[in-house]
């Protein structure tokens, strides 16, 4: 009969010791970045930040002044993509988790949503630029933006909605139906009440996303200097990430400072969005009742 | 007559919910088609052997888009050996070892993470990163393919780190107590049991994130120096490059609507999309066809 003779590295105790330790680091060096990130963003921007860098039209080539039509051509934006993109993308989700079959076409419209979410962002913009600002002459504006933000934020917003439907429990249909509701009164006064809070996540989530990016808005609605507030939805804009964008890589001799202050306030955006998904979380699981 | 009344309203706004179902594949024929549209006339008008050549140089009408496509493969195989390890890894934590309070600070960073737009890593990249990296490794310029690679790791992180943690939690629980049953630890059982049996979902994950990090944009255009060279050796990862994405956002503000260089540009998002679709597309193939055999062996 052979020796059993205990490898050194078989001791399964230990091994258990050593790996929750090593991934225990691991996780935590993942996040540490994004801690150093904020702290060192807002550390380095709250100096710049004061009322008039917020509310001020930039001057002498964005090298002083403040940033207010970035922050309302960001606001616009991110409202523009909401109008579109809500709507559809909540009745989209109603489709595939309410009524759709379990078919061909229904596959067919898992697949172009995967795709969706998958085309970058850049390639976006081409499109809004051949679609929205040539073929429907809607020009650089806001609108061309918000459009082409909007089709890019519908996977996400489709996504998380359907998930939030799919959770509400069978029987809550079933009995709202047994009542004589139609399915559309199921639907309104049963099942997205329930699914709300998961809604409203997706809805952020997505529009917070919208509110960042560049790519999309380079070609179909981000303007690089516009010293006065858009007046229509025809008007290009300035946008914060866009500015951001200028500030640290367009414009020589830019002050630190200013650049500085860009990047807190659009980071305060995405914190602030992301603090709202928090507490409609918190407030969700604290009231849900199945 | 009100119940009629009912009737037509909840027809029309079925109808209008099919409507908007159905919105989301003519969305993608649109785009395939303006992209095509636009992209196409390159064909006729650059030869086709000149457009995979190896030179982009297109005030002199070199529209060669390989160094392009290597770019972008370059960052991106980067950026996996960056975040595939530590997503996977991290998501293992969050859904096997992690205690509440852990969880509770890893997953809104990782959220946080994910919704930190692409410029303000771009910006940080430039300020801090890439000083950092030619000084530390004593290059001439600090913006080269590896600090994308990293800046460009840290955006994949979250896609495949939830992505990953959801397939761990939808193992089924009896699988870990049957494991743990059996006498082993639990270590053994995440390796020897949930990671398997997660194995396609964690796939998925992976391809996921990597179809992000093509797709990236801002981040690539502002640290990886931009310089469209062919990649001769291993040590392109300290020099800089240029991916597709970068060349269509700084170029494309810049060409004349309709001229070859426009052309071109759209040719190359077609190529992108085609990439990123066979990426997302196999990344979807991977967890349904999983998902139909679980479902075999339970019913």
């Amino acid at each position: 009969m052979q020796k059993y003779k205990k490898p050194l590295f078989f001791n399964p105790k230990l091994a258990e010791k050593i790996g929750t330790v090593a991934l225990t680091v691991v996780a935590f060096l993942t996040v540490a970045p994004i801690i150093a990130i904020v702290v060192y963003i807002i550390y380095l921007g709250a100096p710049a930040i004061n009322w008039e860098f917020l509310t001020a039209m930039p001057r002498d080539g964005m090298r002083a002044g403040g940033i207010w039509p970035a922050v309302i051509g960001t606001f616009y934006l991110t409202i523009g993509t909401g109008i579109f993109a809500v709507p559809l993308g909540v009745a989209a989700a109603i489709y595939l988790s309410e009524y759709a079959g379990d078919n061909r076409l229904t596959a067919l419209i898992r697949l172009a949503i995967i795709n969706l979410a998958g085309i970058p962002s850049v390639v976006y913009g081409l499109f809004g630029l051949g679609l929205f600002v040539i073929f429907l002459n809607f020009g650089t504006s806001i609108l061309s933006a918000s459009l082409t933000l909007s089709i890019m934020t519908l996977p996400v917003i489709i996504s998380t909605t359907e998930e939030a439907l799919r959770a509400v429990p069978q029987s809550f249909r079933v009995v709202s139906t047994s009542l004589g509701a139609t399915k559309w009164q199921t639907i309104r006064r049963v099942v997205l009440p329930q699914a709300l809070p998961g809604i409203l996540t997706g809805i952020v989530l997505g529009l917070e996303r919208a509110a960042g990016e560049t790519a999309p808005i380079l070609f179909t609605g981000a303007a690089f200097f516009l010293p006065r507030l858009p007046n229509s939805p025809f008007d290009a804009t300035m946008a914060l990430p866009y500015h951001l964008y200028v500030v640290s890589t367009q414009v020589p001799g830019m002050p630190i400072k200013i650049q500085y202050g860009t990047v807190l306030v659009l980071m305060m955006f995405v914190l602030i969005m992301n603090l709202i998904v928090t507490l409609i979380r918190s407030r969700a699981r604290a009231r849900r009742q199945w | 007559m009100s119940a009629n009344k009912l009737k037509t309203s909840e027809k029309l706004i079925t109808r209008g919910i099919q409507i908007s179902g159905y919105s989301t594949i003519l969305f993608v024929l649109m785009i395939l088609y303006f992209l095509i549209a636009q992209g196409l006339p390159a064909l006729t008008e650059v030869p086709l052997k000149d457009l995979f050549s190896t030179r982009w140089y297109p005030i002199e009408e070199y529209y060669g888009i390989l160094p392009l496509i290597l770019g972008s493969l370059v960052v991106t195989v980067g950026a996996s050996l960056v975040a595939v390890p530590l997503g996977v890894l991290t998501a293992i934590y969050i859904a096997e070892i992690a205690p509440h309070w852990a969880k509770e600070i890893l997953k809104p960073l990782v959220e946080l993470l994910a919704g930190l737009p692409s410029v303000v890593l771009g910006f940080l990249g430039i300020l801090i990163l890439s000083p950092f990296l030619r000084d530390a490794l004593h290059l001439p310029t600090g913006l080269t393919a590896l600090t994308g690679s990293l800046l460009l790791g840290m955006i994949a992180v979250p896609t495949i780190v939830s992505i990953s943690e959801d397939a761990l939690n939808n193992v089924p629980e009896t699988y870990r107590t049957g494991s743990l049953a059996l006498g082993v630890t639990r270590w053994q059982t995440i390796w020897g049991v949930t990671i398997p049996a997660a194995r396609s979902g964690i796939l998925t994950a992976i391809m996921l994130g990597i179809g992000r990090t093509i797709g990236e944009t801002m981040t690539v255009m502002m640290v990886t120096g931009n310089a469209p060279v062919m990649p001769g050796s291993l040590r392109v990862i300290f020099m800089p490059i240029r991916t597709m994405t970068a060349t269509i956002a700084s170029e494309m503000g810049e060409v004349a609507s309709g001229s070859s260089h426009y052309h071109v540009l759209f040719f190359i998002a077609v190529v992108l999309f085609l990439f990123t679709m066979i990426v997302n597309i196999v990344a979807s193939k991977i967890s349904s066809r999983h998902m139909k055999r679980s479902e075999r062996i339970l019913s």
